[in-house]
């Protein structure tokens, strides 16, 4: 079964790339319409709520519009603004890749080293997984962002734990150096999701590897370097690509815990906040559409790197065989 | 993802039977992982513990006691909170967010469930075009449609109900769980369609027959996954959603935060722990699909 699952993709994608026989018989024929009439419901949100907002949205960049007048051509003058005369935008910016370049790798060094401790012992593995996940299930949400912005306000439990140690905390909230550091950390707690991911890729490394090892005389440390980490970079470079894509989308708990505002002084000001401010805080719909384009275009770059960053560092283990 | 890491190509699904010889032998080094692991579980469950406790707490002891159980146990914040917005009950907010989540389960699952029948099983022309379209949706951030949707949402007359948040899961967009069926689908053998034509089943009831019956794991992931995000969204709900009356739970629950007061946070810290039931049930329930299912089906193939 698990074989089958394996092959079978490759063989539907070759299929997919060679073009129909010309001519084609009835059955074919009526396969294309049920093809068709299957994708119907996804042609219609593919054209209707994807691409066709994605082009109005471009249009919109460029003008002036609050959705009472109808938008005003007014050329790159968002894009100028948005670029030079925004402090507020690259504020959000600087926030954003703060944020993203501290939580993704904190988060995901987390995720690894749990793995690996419970990969090695592997009594009670399934009790502490699913405890380890729960984070990631609920870390989310609206409630969990109320506790946060509890534990780390200044008469929060997290000052309490503090003082039993001897230092005497602020509020870590409402502390512009500070306030976003509880973002990262809140996601960091959410590790469980991609240790999961670590612990099917772990499995999937042969005994035989290590045992050779270990006859080589390599230490643990060797073995990590040299066996465990080339061989799960595969699925390394999969939960980096999914971590990096989230980690800039933030939004559920930077508004909360800053109440709306992306503050104190702009400290958790992530982007798709200040997109929300502007677009739906003052409706400046315009400028708010040029923000989105900017986004969608750093991010592509973003994931661009992070996919060409890979083909140097993920080693796959079939290359060879094929 | 398409070109996803092959040495995971054969991850089953079902749990791994533990390796041969034996389980490990309880060394020095076993025992400080263990230890190692109790701490971080201590502090990853913390913050849960502390929302539960503190939402049974009085509210002197929530100005005094910082400890994660009460003294005392008192539900009364539970009865506050419910009824704690003044006008409109806490039941109201959780049926609305019933409603969305149930939606969007309906929409993903007969919407995605046709999509990747189509991708998955009929040859058409353009399958290769309009597949990568898909796969490259899959990488597109929300937040990039939310103004256009909200102007096109807005003439259609739909803002401030919970169509927004419904129709558009009717269209498949969710083309991540389009994918999962997808790839779940190819492992289907491909002989139980044959014989099928060969009866005289057409692609319609071979779909409805064959296919759909045997996806009925991947139905379920995406069922489980569905509720999940719907249930614990904010920001599509905020954007879409004004008046209180049609608020969702997370929505409900900020209100908690403007009215903030030393009294309040009994309240909201009761009804957050309660807004959290629904999605740990689904946990209890599917937990063995959650954590081993969907976080690996996305790189296998």
């Amino acid at each position: 079964m698990a074989d089958t699952v394996s092959r079978a993709p490759r063989v539907g994608l070759r299929r997919a790339a060679r073009p129909p026989a010309p001519g084609g018989s009835p059955r074919r024929r009526r396969e294309a319409v049920a093809g068709y009439t299957f994708l119907l419901p996804w042609f219609v949100g593919l054209f209707g709520i994807t691409l066709f907002p994605m082009l109005y949205s471009l249009y919109l960049s460029f003008t002036d519009y609050d959705l009472l007048q109808s938008p005003q051509w007014i050329g790159l003058d968002n894009y100028v603004r948005m670029l030079t005369d925004d402090p507020q935008y690259w504020n959000s910016v600087k926030a954003t890749l703060l944020f993203a370049v501290v939580s993704v790798p904190l988060k995901l060094a987390v995720a690894l080293g749990v793995a690996l401790l419970l990969y090695r012992d592997r009594r009670g593995v399934g009790l502490y997984r699913a405890l380890f996940y729960v984070p990631s299930l609920l870390g989310g949400s609206v409630a969990v962002a109320i506790v946060w912005q509890t534990l780390f306000g200044g008469q929060g439990a997290i000052n309490d734990i503090l003082s039993v140690v001897g230092i005497t905390g602020r509020s870590w909230i409402t502390n512009p150096s500070t306030a976003l550091g509880t973002l990262v950390l809140l996601a960091a707690w959410q590790f469980g999701a991609p240790m999961v991911i670590f612990l099917a890729g772990l499995k999937q490394i042969p005994a035989e590897m290590f045992e050779a090892g270990s006859l080589d005389g390599a230490g643990r440390f060797t073995q990590f370097w040299h066996i465990t980490l080339p061989m799960l970079s595969p699925v390394l470079f999969f939960n980096l690509v999914l971590e990096t894509i989230a980690g800039f989308q933030g939004f559920t708990a930077a508004f909360v815990i800053s109440g709306g505002t992306g503050g104190p002084a702009d400290s958790t000001l992530l982007y798709t906040l200040y997109l929300y401010l502007r677009g739906f805080g003052d409706f400046q719909m315009g400028y708010a559409s040029a923000m989105a384009w900017g986004f969608l275009l750093v991010l592509g770059v973003i994931t661009a790197i992070v996919f060409r960053s890979g083909s140097l560092w993920v080693h796959y283990a079939d290359e060879g065989e094929h | 993802m398409t070109t996803a890491p092959s040495t995971l190509a054969s991850a089953p699904l079902a749990p791994q039977a533990p390796a041969p010889g034996g389980r490990p032998a309880r060394t020095a080094g076993s025992v400080v992982a263990h230890v190692v692991l109790v701490v971080l579980l201590v502090v990853a469950l913390y913050p849960i513990a502390y929302l539960i406790g503190t939402s049974f707490k009085s509210p002197q002891e929530i100005a005094n006691n910082l400890d994660v159980l009460p003294r005392s146990f008192t539900p009364k914040n539970y009865a506050d909170g419910w009824s704690g917005i003044p006008g409109v009950s806490f039941a109201r907010f959780f049926t609305n967010s019933v409603v969305v989540s149930l939606g969007v389960v309906v929409g993903n699952v007969v919407s995605c469930s046709l999509a990747a029948y189509a991708f998955a099983r009929l040859r058409f022309p353009l399958r290769g075009l309009w597949f990568a379209l898909m796969i490259g949706t899959l990488l597109l951030p929300h937040h990039v449609l939310v103004v256009p949707q909200y102007v096109l949402f807005n003439a259609l007359g739909w803002v401030n109900t919970p169509l927004p948040l419904i129709v558009p899961k009717f269209l498949a967009t969710d083309a991540f769980f389009v994918f999962l069926m997808v790839q779940f689908m190819r492992g289907i053998p491909r002989t139980l369609d044959e014989a099928a034509a060969i009866d005289g089943c057409g692609p319609f009831s071979t779909f409805f027959r064959i296919v759909l019956p045997l996806t009925k794991p991947a139905l379920v992931t995406t069922t489980v996954f569905s509720f999940i995000q719907t249930w614990n969204d904010f920001f599509s709900q905020l954007v879409y959603l004004n008046d209180i009356t049609k608020y969702t739970l997370p929505i409900g629950l900020r209100l908690f935060l403007d009215s903030s007061g030393q009294n309040s946070v009994g309240p909201m810290f009761a009804m957050s722990a309660l807004s959290l039931v629904p999605v740990f049930l689904f946990f209890l329930v599917f937990q063995r699909l959650i954590v081993e299912g969907i976080n690996t089906s996305g790189i296998k193939g």
